[in-house]
């Protein structure tokens, strides 16, 4: 997963609680607690910065963990959110526009 | 724990009103017998009010919001109001009777993400939902709405109010949810209206059918779990809060009244007034609601049922006292399980009927 760029589905409802977010996603009505890692990595889910990036800036930066370490585990959650439709990923720079289509059926 | 509980919790502790139920109009195109509300247009808020408002409740963190009335579709800004707050990433629930919709309102909803829409069906002949209704071909048009809602891939549940014109209806409507693929949830409750007036609760089940009610697998699951007798009472029962209204969720009027909830009266500030964090973190009023434990409540901390009644603080206030029993639940939880509960032993609230015992046997013990 080199070059994976992640943005924010539209189609979920989401709200911060604390140093933790709360995500509905109303595609299946599932509710997911993101712990405060997670969290960090879903608030820099802005479709532009890589995931890489993002997890050195807003983990590595945090916590003491090492990059690749951590970029794995990080791999493994936005996948996961993926398959719920809760993240869009992609190898390139996700469009506003794109995120837009993703929340149709 | 669920995870929703999970959230509750989190919720509680940071003091952050997850769920807002929020009605943008009273005004209706129905006329139900058994409606709670007076029917006003009069000074409701402004499409701006409500941006700003949702703003509020967003940056106060509140997730859910339930957009109802009256009849929500009446306002022209209906759909921008919920493409707004889906915007804002609220989760969206609509209240609708659905006569209005149509195919491109029903696609505009999906298209804006709205979660959920619940829709009131009294009963599967239209001779009975349309009276109920007063609204002629109502029963009709609602369907043709759940239809197309459905068809463009909204979730919908059908919400059926029980009273004695339609007590023996329940099962139709459950298998129209069928046929529509909707969720189905039922309500034996009738409310008094919000300026107090009792009258509609003459509406309400004959406690016989109540009962009857409570014994249907068709309606309660199993009923065995169902009508247990209540169980025993510990210090976390004591020390729980006796619902989430004006702790995790709110209600908000037409006219930007803050109340602890829909069915609580207890008006708590007006957002044309002060901004929705200064109502809800220095209310007088909500503090007190929040300060109440079940321990706390006037009757019912000595009843056997405490844990397991769904005892209504706002119905409990609506009878004068808010740490005082709510005589539809004391009913309930009887009828539920055959144990009188302490409102009724206090005489605050009516037995539903006389009890009656079987045939008396004298017994006679040795030595007497």
């Amino acid at each position: 997963m080199k070059n994976c760029y992640i943005a924010r589905s539209r189609s979920v409802a989401a709200r911060q609680l604390g140093e933790e977010m709360v995500i509905m996603s109303a595609q299946d009505s599932t509710l997911f607690n993101l712990n405060p890692v997670a969290t960090l990595i879903w608030l820099g889910a802005d479709g532009h910065t890589p995931l890489e990036t993002i997890v050195q800036q807003r983990i590595c930066s945090t916590f003491e963990v090492d990059l690749e370490e951590a970029l794995q585990d990080a791999q493994q959650f936005v996948s996961e959110l993926a398959a719920h439709g809760v993240l869009l990923l992609g190898e390139a720079p996700i469009s506003d526009a794109n995120a837009e289509m993703a929340k149709l059926p | 724990m669920s995870l929703m509980e999970k959230v509750n919790g989190k919720a509680l502790s940071l003091g952050v009103p997850l769920s807002v139920h929020l009605d943008i109009t009273y005004r209706c195109n129905e006329r139900c017998e058994h409606c709670y509300l007076e029917h006003s247009g009069e000074n409701e808020l402004s499409s701006s009010e409500i941006r700003a408002f949702l703003k509020q409740f967003a940056d106060a963190g509140a997730l859910f919001l339930t957009v109802s009335g009256g009849e929500p579709l009446l306002r022209r800004d209906c759909f921008e109001v919920i493409e707004f707050a889906r915007e804002l990433n609220f989760n969206v629930k609509l209240k609708t009777n659905a006569v209005l919709i149509r195919e491109t309102q029903a696609r505009r909803l999906r298209e804006a993400g709205v979660e959920q829409v619940q829709v009131s069906i009294y009963s599967h002949k239209p001779e009975v939902h349309d009276a109920i209704t007063k609204l002629p071909g109502s029963l009709s048009r609602s369907l043709e709405g759940i239809r197309l809602m459905r068809a463009a891939g909204l979730k919908v549940t059908l919400a059926n109010v029980l009273m004695k014109s339609n007590a023996r209806d329940f099962a139709g409507v459950q298998a129209l949810a069928d046929r529509t693929g909707s969720q189905y949830t039922l309500d034996p409750t009738i409310t008094p209206m919000l300026n107090g007036d009792t009258a509609i609760l003459a509406l309400n089940l004959p406690p016989e059918e109540l009962r009857a009610v409570f014994r249907d697998e068709r309606l309660v699951g199993r009923v065995d779990e169902f009508c247990a007798p209540p169980a025993p009472i510990d210090d976390s029962i004591r020390e729980g809060l006796p619902c989430s209204a004006g702790h995790t969720s709110c209600y908000v009027s037409p006219w930007g009244e803050v109340y602890p909830c829909v069915q609580f009266p207890l008006l708590c500030g007006n957002l044309r007034e002060k901004p929705f964090s200064e109502i809800w973190s220095r209310s007088e009023r909500l503090r007190e609601v929040r300060a109440i434990r079940a321990k706390h409540l006037s009757t019912c901390s000595s009843c056997s049922h405490l844990g397991s009644c769904t005892r209504c603080p706002g119905l409990a206030f609506m009878e004068g006292d808010m740490r005082g029993p709510s005589s539809a639940d004391c009913e309930k939880s009887f009828l539920r399980t055959g144990i009188v509960t302490a409102g009724m032993l206090a005489g605050s609230t009516a037995l539903p009927f006389a009890p009656h015992h079987g045939e008396l046997v004298q017994i006679n013990l040795p030595g007497a």
